[in-house]
């Protein structure tokens, strides 16, 4: 499902290098797995998850999702690998014109989904979030914790195959944290591989499972 | 409270490039280029119906000018002169008419120089015979020896060389009307590869996301070209909807030379042409903004 080999990750680009933030990491994510991402503030689990997100590519190494080798691929591939992979950013990063259900419709739409298929499985996520009563807010009018859970809702509605949550509960409050957790060993049950970047150690002591730890870009455990 | 009904999302925009690709500028600027290619378009076809005209009356003709001798005791009548030049015409090779003009003809013809005083019959003008010649034409000049031994001071004239000079003139203009159009396009290229990439500056984020959450270049293309094609048509038709008071004024001023104007004397290819600019500043818009964008977003990966 995801395979890392001996994989670098260095910023920067041709021109002028940037710093090199992951070093030689190799590790495994079985299919329908689920793993903590844990490691001190600027030790690389952001990065580690963009990697895995198609966002960047390895400067070193190989990166296999879906039994794809990404860095082989052809640039026209990654599209359809992408629409398979559900990512909450840290940063949530909705698009500021459209209103939460359209932020929550998007993968749907993107995957060319028919528009009389959208509106029920969007509705849907947004209760469960508990957001139906704002389906119609801009973010700019959503508050912190309601704008994350808009970005959950977006990430999880398509039913990918490999969720990606970078600090999920960090605008949560303690029952709406337990309220997610639900979800995504939801989505983990019914087969998703799920990997969860988190500062928040009684989230992880409440919910015991192995994890990938980080320090300094290294990976100092594979759980 | 209350929430506000929700409202049916506007799909097509998803990028929110309603506010991010100049909505005002970019229709303006073309409008102003249709405007230019539409005089130019003008030009090039005037030119050419003119030289089409010219060389269609003129190219297979002469004029002869028979002089009234000076001294007319001294030589044969003027009409036989006259017959003896004719007669020595319609059995020259080539020639496949020669006719003289009537005084009244002659009279209409010398009109806008010399006005009525061309009619006064006072006024010694040379007789005039109009020749037509077989598309496969002889040498003027051996018909010119031939004729002043008849008649000394007969002068041939040729029209096909002034024809052929104003042709030459009429497709020199031609030419520079199509280079203003080349001109004008690569302009207008310009002006959309500007307002894409403004477009794709205000943007980057949305985009960034959007293709971070799969979306295909392809996708994010046609949202682009979608709106530079739609902005690029509204600007053409204003464009060539406001050069065509122009071009009525122009029409207007070339009837002493073309006779009035009218809708079916304007030459086809004008008639075809002018419709098609807006059909060709949408396809520049389809196609510069299609390339601005794949070529812009190969900096993702
Ligand atoms: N785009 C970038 N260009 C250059 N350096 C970067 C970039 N993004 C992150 N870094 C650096 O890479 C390192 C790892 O950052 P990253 O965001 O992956 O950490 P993190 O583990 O997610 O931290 P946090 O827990 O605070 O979110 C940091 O030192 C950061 O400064
Ligand atoms: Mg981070």
């Amino acid at each position: 499902m995801v395979r890392l080999e001996e994989v670098s990750l260095q910023y920067g680009n041709a021109r002028r290098a940037g710093p090199m933030v992951l070093h030689d990491l190799s590790f495994i994510v079985p299919e329908g797995g689920f793993r903590w991402l844990r490691g001190p503030s600027g030790a690389g689990k952001t990065s580690l998850l963009r990697l895995l997100h198609l966002a960047v590519r390895p400067s070193r190494g190989r990166l296999f999702v879906f039994g794809s080798d990404t860095g082989v691929a052809r640039r026209a591939e990654l599209p359809a690998l992408r629409r398979r992979i559900g990512m909450v950013f840290q940063d949530f990063r909705l698009l500021t014109h459209l209103s939460a259900f359209d932020n929550v419709a998007l993968p749907l739409r993107l995957a060319g989904r028919p528009e009389a298929k959208v509106a029920p499985d969007v509705a849907e996520m947004l209760r469960w979030v508990g957001l139906s009563a704002r389906m119609a807010a801009r973010p700019a009018a959503l508050s912190g914790g309601e704008q994350q859970r808009v970005a959950i809702a977006r990430a999880v509605v398509g039913r990918p195959s490999l969720l990606l949550a970078d600090e999920p509960t960090g605008n949560l409050d303690d029952a709406q944290a337990e309220r997610l957790m639900r979800l995504l060993k939801e989505m983990n049950r019914l087969g998703a591989t799920v990997i969860v970047a988190t500062h928040n150690a009684a989230l992880v002591a409440r919910h015991p499972g192995p994890a990938l730890r980080l320090e300094q870009g290294r990976l100092i455990d594979d759980g | 409270m209350a929430e506000p009904p929700y409202r049916r999302p506007r799909r097509s925009d998803d990028l929110g490039l309603r506010h991010a690709l100049g909505d005002r500028m970019l229709p303006l600027l073309v409008a102003a280029m249709a405007f230019l290619a539409a005089l130019a378009l003008a030009g090039s076809a005037g030119a050419a119906a003119l030289v089409r005209h010219w060389q269609e009356g003129a190219a297979a003709a002469l004029t002869v000018q028979v002089p009234t001798p000076a001294a007319p005791a001294a030589a044969p009548a003027e009409g036989e002169r006259l017959a003896a030049v004719l007669a020595a015409l319609q059995s020259a090779p080539g020639v496949a008419a020669a006719r003289a003009l009537t005084p009244a003809e002659l009279a209409a013809l010398l009109r806008p120089w010399l006005g009525t005083a061309g009619s006064d019959p006072a006024l010694p003008l040379p007789a005039v015979i109009a020749v037509h010649l077989v598309p496969a034409a002889p040498d003027p000049d051996a018909l010119q020896d031939q004729l002043g031994r008849i008649a000394p001071g007969t002068l041939v004239e040729s029209h096909g060389v002034w024809v052929a000079r104003l042709a030459r003139l009429g497709r020199s203009v031609q030419g520079c009307a199509w280079l203003v159009l080349a001109v004008v396009a690569a302009v207008a290229v310009a002006v959309v590869t500007a307002a894409t990439r403004a477009g794709l500056a205000a943007r980057r984020e949305a985009i960034e996301l959007v293709h971070g959450l799969g979306a295909t270049d392809g996708y994010i293309a046609r949202r682009f070209a979608r709106r530079a094609t739609w902005l690029a048509l509204l600007g053409g038709v204003i464009g060539t909807l406001a050069a065509l008071p122009v071009l009525g004024l122009l029409a207007a001023l070339a009837a002493p030379f073309t006779g009035p104007p009218d809708l079916a004397m304007l030459p086809a290819d004008l008639l075809v042409g002018l419709p098609a600019l807006p059909l060709a500043a949408a396809a520049i818009g389809f196609v510069t903004a299609q390339a601005t964008v794949r070529r812009w977003l190969r900096r993702l990966p």
